[in-house]
């Protein structure tokens, strides 16, 4: 309850750390990264931008947090103006890349306390800051081992701290979770999601439905440059058959057009296949009660089921329900 | 975002400080290409004073006094090449996109660079004069002299910097720098006048040794250690910073530019 009030509250006093991009255009070379790219993200929101490799999601975030100019287009971040305000942008906006950008040959403290003092906090105000997010992280008994000597999961988590260092009213983050063991994943979402209860706005990118459906108020696809579907969660599952998928894998890839037949009847044009991997998948609907249908149907053609299981739609399901192509060619490329 | 002038000059001049105390803890932890190059020298030197020296006609000069003050512009020289190696590492580690994405002064970085290299040649050519003076090198012509010859080396230097940052940023790799580096240093180290006295080469490579800008350099520090007229290197060893500072640092910048655009 008090929690509840304390969030309202804050809110009332949030400042603007909305995102918004206009006509936003980039080109490298022939290649059209990003084309006409708009978008609107809410301040204290999670959005999360989902597309395959190559899609120019890591393009945007660049144009985004000021390390790429557009070749057309305005973008505002907490509504200073990535081009022409570039520095203010950096003052309230922290990134985390890919890969983890610290320095090896400091300690994890060191590292902080550079990137404090960078923000200008002044020594000991970054000392404090650097050693209480090392606690936040549970890095404080690494904290004066040099980071050469970290695991990746340890690096990423101090990247993540040295993002936070000056409390950044804007987080971008780009695909973070990647090679993570699923324990640094979680506690990695919990620090995402505790974002926005201190009033911040957090950008993501990722090529995982589930990640994007459990973090994001709302979510746009992109593929190519241009973004596809906008949304909340629920709305691009409806588009693609719901919460859960049944996903039935056959023995004898060549029968697929067999299977396809005797199971469309169940779903029609939300059944979806996948001719390389031999696997089917279609709305599950409520409960468990399409899987014994579906092992009947099969069985009356003579299809052998390798594979049998309910799942949540990936990314490429939604891919394919709605631009027709799997997310990446050649398709099965599974998450 | 309005700071005061005082405020925003102490943000640049911490940011920059900031940046010079990380590459040189760079190199302090790391020291690895340091070691390499002290050893390289310490190698050549006692190959040249011992084994070649007796037979090289320096015109009446003991060879350790002929030589040793080139050792010192090969060391800023060789030295060079490891600020590319440290260019590319930082590009192509990413970090660079950390200091990018900071509200920090946007010269903090390269400045940063070119100050830490000033204090690792300081401490290169400390290093070569220690080895020389247990090898029997004296300062024929006094300190100051010595000093403001040390003061030009540097100066060297930094133009020679440039040169490595612009190779840093334009090969992306370290593999790559380290090998584009050195391509380029030893020619320029040894066809000029550190080793011998450019009259015993052949006409063709006298002409090269010639507009070699190490081959002043050299000139003026020998000068300057041992007592001679500086009339004819000075103004060209000058000239010679000048010019590569002139090419360079716009080429480096421009690069820096472009990787980052």
């Amino acid at each position: 309850m008090e929690n509840g009030l304390k969030a309202r509250q804050s809110s009332e006093v949030c400042m603007d750390s909305s995102i918004s991009a206009e006509g936003i255009n980039k080109r490298f070379g022939t290649v059209r990264a990003l084309d006409n790219i708009n978008m609107v993200v809410d301040s204290a929101t999670v959005f999360a931008l989902l597309g395959p490799n190559g899609s120019g999601k890591t393009t945007l975030v660049r144009i985004l947090t000021t390390l790429l100019k557009p070749d057309s287009g305005i973008a505002l971040v907490g509504g200073y103006d990535v081009v022409r305000d570039a520095q203010s942008v950096r003052s309230v906006i922290g990134l985390a890349g890919q890969y983890p950008a610290i320095e090896e040959i400091l300690t994890g403290k060191e590292n902080l306390e550079m990137i404090g003092r960078l923000y200008h906090l002044g020594k000991e105000k970054a000392r404090v800051r650097a050693i209480e997010l090392l606690e936040n992280f549970e890095l404080s008994d690494a904290m004066n081992r040099k980071v050469k000597t970290y695991s990746g999961g340890m690096r990423r988590r101090l990247d993540l701290a040295a993002t936070l260092v000056a409390k950044p009213s804007i987080l971008f983050l780009d695909e973070p979770t990647t090679g993570l063991d699923p324990r640094s994943r979680i506690g990695l979402w919990e620090v995402i999601t505790a974002q926005t209860k201190e009033c911040n706005t957090v950008f993501l990118t990722t090529q995982y439905l589930e990640e994007a459906d459990r973090l994001a108020n709302k979510i746009a696809i992109i593929d190519k440059g241009k973004i596809i579907r906008e949304g909340t969660n629920q709305e691009l599952k409806d588009c693609c058959g719901g919460d859960t998928l049944v996903s039935v894998r056959i023995a004898n890839r060549n029968q697929i057009s067999i299977a396809n037949s005797a199971l469309r009847e169940l779903a029609g044009d939300t059944l979806h296949s996948y001719p390389d991997t031999g696997e089917i998948t279609l709305p599950a609907g409520s409960g468990t009660s399409l899987l014994p249908e579906v092992v009947r149907r099969l069985d009356a053609v003579d299809i052998k089921i390798t594979d049998l299981a309910l799942k949540p739609p990936t990314l490429d399901d939604v891919f394919l329900a709605i631009t027709g192509h799997p997310a990446e060619e050649p398709p099965g490329s599974k998450v | 975002m309005n700071m005061s002038t005082s405020s925003k000059i102490n943000n640049t001049l911490s940011d920059i400080g900031i940046m010079t105390q990380r590459n040189l803890l760079r190199y302090v932890r790391l020291p690895q290409l340091m070691i390499a190059n002290i050893a390289l020298n310490a190698v050549l030197l006692l190959l040249f004073n011992y084994v070649f020296g007796g037979a090289i006609r320096t015109g009446g000069i003991e060879y350790i006094q002929f030589f040793l003050p080139g050792f010192m512009v090969q060391t800023v020289v060789f030295g060079s090449t490891q600020t590319s190696v440290g260019m590319a590492d930082d590009f192509s580690k990413g970090i660079i996109d950390r200091f990018r994405s900071l509200p920090i002064s946007r010269s903090a970085f390269l400045t940063g660079r070119v100050i830490a290299d000033v204090a690792r040649y300081a401490l290169l050519i400390a290093i070569i004069i220690a080895i020389g003076s247990a090898m029997g090198f004296r300062f024929e012509n006094g300190a100051v002299p010595a000093l403001m010859g040390v003061a030009l080396i540097i100066l060297f230097g930094i133009s020679l910097t440039w040169v490595g940052v612009f190779i840093g940023i334009s090969v992306k790799d370290i593999e790559t720098a380290q090998v584009a580096g050195f391509v380029w240093v030893f020619p320029l180290v040894f066809a000029s006048s550190l080793y011998v006295p450019i009259e015993t080469m052949p006409a063709w490579l006298q002409v090269f040794a010639q507009i070699n800008p190490v081959t002043p350099m050299v000139d003026t520090m020998r000068a300057l250690s041992l007592g001679g007229s500086i009339s004819s290197s000075l103004w060209k060893t000058l000239v010679w910073d000048g010019s590569i500072i002139l090419v360079f640092l716009p080429l480096a910048l421009n690069r820096y530019k472009l990787m980052t655009q």
